[in-house]
């Protein structure tokens, strides 16, 4: 479901992001979403067997090996590699599981969800976070928010 | 639960704006400043770079102009769109080739390798002919290409191309959008759904060297084109809005629709009225039985047909120019889309000085008056326009 309240709900509740498949490479869209993610106050557990560190955080080869709690899992990596990761973040019990755009693998969300994680497929983490919590209505985009209410938070 | 869908009428007033964060403010509050501070100099950076959002410099983006770019977005269905004003792209070596709209598949004989783009009206001006958009849709994604359109004088609340297949949409916000003939603004809206990666648009899909190789296509996806005109057309060009015009058109979206359905009902009884007085030779509006695209338009243009229409007025050249100079309260101007009825006789005006050969050949012969009908009351228009009827013989 990529349904406003449950995307609202996903963006809430997680607060520790594994990013599998970071790039270290700073001008690439896996790396500055990341970035943008831990400006905006999460947590980010680079996931790449590549690197011994990105953006100043220890990075793992795959999301088993991560020592501590995992709220989201947040995937760059090609759609046939989906299946695996899927069947590591029910292992490792996390919350959500979140595919970016043009990933796109029904069996891997089928496994995650089985196992009642929530899947968010074919969307951007930070687009999706600029579109509910400010700033991408800052660009002229659509982003179906329609509301009366003051918001509680300043978007940044 | 799935998000609701708003209907037209509730998104030109609510889309693109929740109350201000700071102030509760329930109106838009107009941001009047060229730019904005910076966290720190990463912040600056990630900005600069297109990593982050956040504003800069109201040249490329502005808080207020950003609710009018995303009222107009929502309302066309989906996508981004940004504010442009008088782009003149003849500057840009960009060749064009015209084609009668009435075959669509004129439109397929004139494409070559080197094509980009397929445009049309909704509405032509100042000929009223209803493009088949549809058709016309079919012909550029069979070769690739984005069918942009130009709905000014239909306005969103008319005619959404994206439903036809249209890519871009296009509106001289000055005219109905606006609507109070006061501001002059216009917006491309993209649909999201055209393949820039087609292999024929390598600036969509190429690093841009002036943001350190930023793909517009890959890193904003159904965004990427309106982001690339912000990033490279508004920075280099500069046509921005001024937040305060970005403020005014928003007051005439919000009431867009009521204005549409009295504009078109008002049109069609100028245009049945007119169609019987001795004095008139001919009447143009697609909304009239019997004119050559009212197939079109009641197929693209249910709820009505605009409120533009042309007649012949008999006696030629003079005739329009004795009548424009008789009426008592429509407009002489070269505008559409006022709240108030506008008329012009362009054989005497704007095409003067052509000869009667190119008026004929571009559309507006000597006897053609051009209207745009507004708002008034419905019986002192056919007064103003009886009275100088009567007076142009």
């Amino acid at each position: 479901m990529s349904d406003i309240a449950t995307l609202r709900r996903v963006l809430r509740d997680c607060h520790t992001i594994a990013v599998v498949g970071l790039s270290a490479d700073w001008f690439r869209p896996s790396n500055f979403a990341a970035k943008y993610m831990q400006q905006h106050g999460y947590r980010i557990i680079p996931v790449n067997p590549k690197y011994p560190e990105i953006l100043g955080e220890k990075c793992y080869p795959d999301l088993r090996s991560i020592p501590e709690k995992v709220d989201l899992v947040d995937v760059f990596r090609k759609p046939a590699d989906c299946v695996a990761v899927a069947q590591d973040a029910v292992a490792i019990g996390a919350k959500a599981l979140w595919l970016q755009i043009g990933v796109i693998n029904e069996e891997a969300k089928r496994i995650a969800e089985a196992a009642g994680l929530t899947v968010v497929m074919d969307r951007c983490v930070k687009i999706e976070y600029a579109r509910l919590y400010g700033g991408l209505n800052w660009f002229g985009v659509n982003t179906r928010v329609i509301s009366s209410r003051r918001p509680t938070w300043l978007p940044h | 639960m799935a998000d609701r869908e708003y209907g037209f009428d509730t998104l030109c007033l609510h889309a693109g704006q929740i109350p201000d964060a700071a102030t509760g403010s329930r109106a838009v509050p107009i941001y009047q400043t060229t730019s904005y501070v910076f966290d720190s100099p990463e912040h600056a950076a990630s900005l600069f770079n297109l990593q982050t959002f956040g504003n800069v410099y109201t040249r490329l983006s502005n808080p207020t102009v950003a609710v009018l770019e995303e009222r107009v977005a929502a309302r066309t269905l989906y996508g981004g769109t940004h504010t442009q004003l008088d782009v003149n792209f003849r500057k840009l070596g960009i060749d064009t080739v015209f084609v009668d709209a009435d075959d669509p598949e004129n439109f397929a004989r004139a494409i070559t390798p080197k094509t980009k783009a397929l445009y049309a009206e909704t509405l032509g001006n100042p000929s009223l002919n209803v493009v088949d958009i549809a058709a016309v849709a079919r012909v550029a994604s069979q070769a690739g290409l984005p069918l942009f359109i130009d709905n000014t004088f239909a306005s969103p609340y008319l005619c959404r191309p994206f439903e036809h297949g249209a890519a871009i949409v296009v509106h001289s916000a000055t005219k109905f959008l606006g609507g109070h003939g006061t501001t002059m603004g216009g917006v491309i809206v993209e649909s999201g759904k055209f393949p820039w990666d087609n292999g024929r648009f390598a600036t969509m899909t190429e690093p841009s060297p002036g943001y350190h190789g930023v793909r517009f296509y890959e890193t904003f996806g159904d965004f990427g084109f309106t982001m690339k005109c912000r990033m490279e057309g508004l920075r280099t060009f500069g046509p921005a809005l001024s937040p305060l015009n970005a403020f005014l058109l928003l007051q005439g979206v919000e009431t867009l629709p009521l204005r549409m359905e009295r504009h078109c009902a008002n049109a069609l009884a100028v245009a049945h009225w007119l169609q019987d007085h001795p004095r008139v030779a001919w009447v143009n509006y697609p909304g009239l039985p019997g004119n050559r695209y009212h197939d079109l338009a009641r197929k693209y243009l249910p709820k009505g047909a605009g409120a533009v229409l042309t007649f012949g007025i008999k006696g030629g050249a003079a005739a329009g120019a004795k009548f424009i100079d008789s009426v008592e309260f429509l407009s002489q101007l070269a505008n559409i889309g006022d709240a108030k009825t506008l008329v012009i006789h362009p054989a005497s005006t704007t095409h003067r000085q052509l000869s009667e050969e190119q008026q004929i050949a571009a559309g507006v012969g000597p006897d053609l008056i051009r209207f745009s009908v507004g708002l008034e009351t419905l019986d002192d228009i056919l007064w103003d326009l009886d009275q100088a009827l009567q007076r142009s013989s």
